[in-house]
């Protein structure tokens, strides 16, 4: 670690609350001249919100980050740019429906450097007066960077920047950011992906529940500890809960999904569920998930790949398709699947009367009797009565999920149901998963949290890069395997 | 945060009521109105006079029962007062011609068609229903006047039975209720209990979250701007009753009170919430709004820029306390 004093970006002691989250309790990160530093962390170790604050997004509570050693008091991302430091994000940061020329005249960019840099990075023949909107998402990514290089900023910090691109830009982007490194600039690299952090980085520093737990020099054999960081002590917890795997059914399974591709993330995802299944989905962010699931709920099309329905195959033009053919969707987001201004009773009723033979008289007593089965097998609090925006977070859940078991469930897709819930809703998730099972319904189970798969799933497949790269027994998915194969550094052949 | 801590203001309470129970404030300042037209003018207070009222009021009522239904799914249908014109002045032409029932068919063919055209503009193209409606507004208006010229008018014939509809009275009571009555308690009940207008409210809340659900939005406008057309057609024939002349701009000056009495009554403009039973106070307090207007006896410039005036400072108020909490 360099000596704090001549770090070009010192951050010390960063704490920060939401509410009732602590989402930052103790993090720093010193970034020397010349250096290329990884920032990683598990979902939910604090990273977005590190990332935020040292942008000037967000204020931390305490602690302080300096640039070139003066305090930073940054309260915006205009004042964190004039400080020398410049974010490439995750999204691009680019108008739509202004061209290329035009939006770097907004951020103040010469034209000369950016036209270089582009070149530079792989793309010569991008048109200053193209539209932003009618580019590639990779081109949007690699116009951010080379917009972020014409700055000449003396911390440049990429936030998962070549998670959309593909491989022959990756190797121009690391070269680029390895060589300004080489020159004297210092860059901050958020990243999931050890190949890259392996070939352009010096050091990771690694955060987990808020706090940095190691800041170390990057050499052979490094991932093992790295990821050892991550989970810290959750490594030998939970064993107990674990439920024996059941064997893996045979005959035609409910869902079988071949060569599933569509847009840039999702290139090629095989599995089977089987019905009494729950088939846990293990992925970091962006690595396709949400693809798939919008694929499968008739939200998005697929490009190519099959999708069979108890050996039937299936296209989905429209959600409607899907929940005909039994696939029903619990989005990650709920603001997506709830009427926020209309009763629980009315929420989990939209699947009863969406169909046009359904728009006449609403048989009352028997949707009555269909949502209060729902709500008591979810045990939805509903002291709350009136809109659905004054529940609990933990209780929108259950609405979204008690929409579909309204109905009887044949197959459930689950987006991180347990996304920001108190822990005693998640068990009753997962024990209503595991009923629902039982009972002969099909669940795949995305989670962002990798404990919940020991709890709630019989197998997993682990997504990365758009592919199964490994799948996994319940039994044998402790966080340190599902953590390493999500990381991509066991690559098994899918079974 | 404190904000939240501190004891809800007396305005801030007065919106939950509101938004809680939107009948209830409305109610009072109907009978608020009505009480200042005792004051201003004692004489005018009577049976006949509540009759008139509200015979004044169901056609406003029945156009806005349309920006009702598509207000509660974020949309708006500002094509009502052209559609009511034509199929109004469509019967009264073409009943000389072809006798009455095939002239009052095509008359609602007619507007069927305007509402088919702002369905499929809305739920298949995506326009936004305020640019679409207003557009086949202005097509449908252009239509009518080619109409009125190349078809050799042979006179006006205004069927009996929608002169007794519009200004007859039985027992004190004016005749238009004998349609209004069951067409509210319809569209009531079609909001609260049919499976079509539960999903205007729930498109209005999250139109995502009901296509996820399974609905195909594209069916639900495409009905309900047909929908809107045909009540637009059948307030036209009602209103043609009441004024008992056939013009080419009947009923375009109910297009804004229509929008104006919805919103009074308590439906959001942004879709989600409202109903039927306040915009029908809403009309019946514009009416009283405009019989008090009438009574001060200003020129009618005058009474124009005050009632568009009213109209936008009730709505503003009613906005500014519903929408908050």
């Amino acid at each position: 670690m360099p000596d704090s004093a001549d770090a070009v970006l010192d951050a010390k002691g960063v704490a920060k609350r939401f509410g009732a989250v602590q989402a930052l309790r103790d993090a720093s990160l010193q970034v020397g001249r010349g250096q290329v530093v990884a920032l990683m962390g598990a979902n939910g170790a604090g990273k977005s919100t590190f990332v935020k604050i040292l942008t000037g997004v967000l204020r931390p509570d305490s602690g302080h980050v300096k640039i070139k050693g003066r305090e930073s008091t940054v309260a915006s991302p205009a004042g964190a740019r004039a400080w020398g430091l410049v974010p490439v994000y995750q999204e691009p940061s680019l108008i739509p429906d202004l061209s290329v020329a035009d939006n770097l005249r907004l951020g103040d960019t010469a034209m000369e450097p950016f036209r270089h840099w582009v070149a530079e990075l792989g793309l010569p023949d991008l048109q200053p007066d193209a539209m932003i909107r009618s580019l590639p998402l990779a081109s949007l990514r690699i116009v951010d960077l080379a917009r972020a290089l014409a700055m000449e900023p003396d911390v440049l910090l990429l936030d998962e920047l070549t998670a959309a691109l593909p491989t022959d830009l990756v190797a121009r982007v690391l070269k680029v950011v390895r060589a300004q490194a080489d020159a004297g600039r210092s860059v901050i690299y958020v990243s999931h992906r050890f190949t890259e952090i392996a070939a352009i980085c010096d050091r990771a520093t690694v955060l987990r529940d808020g706090l940095t737990v190691g800041d170390l020099a990057i050499e052979p054999g490094i991932e093992e500890r790295i990821v050892e960081m991550m989970l810290g002590g959750a490594v030998a917890a939970a064993v107990t809960e674990a439920r024996p795997g059941r064997p893996v059914a045979s005959g035609t399974p409910r869902l079988r999904v071949r060569g599933l591709r569509t847009g840039t993330r999702l290139t090629d995802v095989s599995f089977d569920l089987h019905k009494g299944e729950v088939l846990g989905v293990v992925a970091l962010e962006g690595q396709g998930q949400d693809e798939l699931f919008n694929v499968l709920a008739g939200n998005r099309r697929a490009s190519a790949g099959t999708v069979e329905v108890d050996g039937r195959p299936k296209a989905f033009s429209h959600p409607a398709d899907a929940i005909a053919a039994g696939l029903t969707l619990v989005p990650g987001d709920r603001a997506h699947a709830l009427l926020m201004s209309r009763s629980v009773r009315e929420n989990i009723a939209v699947p009863l009367i969406a169909r046009i033979r359904n728009w006449g008289a609403v048989p009352m007593r028997e949707e009555a009797a269909k949502v209060a089965t729902a709500v008591e097998t979810l045990q939805i609090d509903t002291r709350a009565q009136g809109e659905v925006r004054r529940l609990s977070g933990g209780n929108q859940q259950k609405v979204t999920i008690a929409r579909w078991i309204a109905n009887g469930v044949q197959t459930l897709l689950l987006f991180d149901p347990t996304r920001g819930i108190d822990i005693r809703t998640k068990r009753q998730i997962y024990a209503l998963v595991r009923d629902l099972a039982d009972q002969g319904a099909a669940v795949l189970f995305y989670t962002s949290e990798l404990a919940e798969i020991r709890l709630a799933c019989d197998r997993a497949v682990v997504i990365f890069n758009g592919r199964v790269v490994d799948v996994i027994d319940a039994a044998e998915a402790d966080e340190s395997t599902l953590m390493r194969a999500a990381y991509g550094l066991s690559e098994r052949a899918p079974a | 945060m404190t904000a939240m801590t501190e004891a809800p203001s007396a305005l801030t309470r007065l919106g939950r009521l509101m938004a809680d129970n939107p009948l209830l404030p409305l109610t009072l300042l109907l009978f608020l109105l009505i009480g200042v037209l005792a004051v201003m003018n004692p004489a005018i207070l009577s049976l006949f006079w509540a009759g008139n009222t509200i015979k004044i009021a169901i056609p406003l009522a029945m156009l806005a029962a349309c920006q009702t239904l598509t207000m509660l799914t974020g949309g708006i249908d500002l094509s009502v007062g052209t559609v009511a014109t034509i199929t109004a002045f469509m019967t009264a032409t073409l009943a000389p011609l072809t006798g009455v029932p095939p002239a009052i068919a095509v008359a609602l063919a007619c507007a069927v068609l305007v509402g088919l055209v702002n369905g499929f503009g809305v739920a298949i193209c995506r326009v936004h229903p305020l640019i679409m409606t207003l557009g086949t507004a202005l097509i449908a208006t252009g239509c009518l006047l080619v109409y009125q010229r190349y078809v050799i008018a042979t006179g006006v014939l205004i069927p009996d039975f929608l002169i007794w509809l519009g200004t007859g009275r039985s027992l004190g009571l004016p005749n238009s209720l004998a349609l209004f009555v069951p067409f509210a308690i319809l569209i009531i009940w079609a909001q609260r209990r049919s499976g079509f207008g539960r999903l205007l409210y729930a498109i209005g809340a999250n139109e995502e979250a009901a296509r996820l659900s399974g609905v195909r939005v594209w069916q639900v406008h495409l009905t309900l701007y047909t929908l809107s057309s045909l009540i637009a057609g059948v307030t036209g024939m009602l209103y043609l009753g009441q004024i008992k002349t056939a013009s080419l701009s009947l009923a375009l000056p109910l297009d804004l009170p229509s929008v104006a009495a919805a919103v009074i009554g308590g439906t959001s403009i942004f879709g989600g919430r409202g109903g039927y039973g306040g915009t029908i106070l809403g009309a019946l307090i514009l009416t009283v709004l405009t019989t008090m207007l009438t009574l001060l006896q200003i020129p009618e410039g005058g009474r124009r820029i005050l009632f568009g005036l009213i109209i936008l400072a009730v709505t503003a108020l009613f906005i500014r306390l519903t929408e908050r909490s």
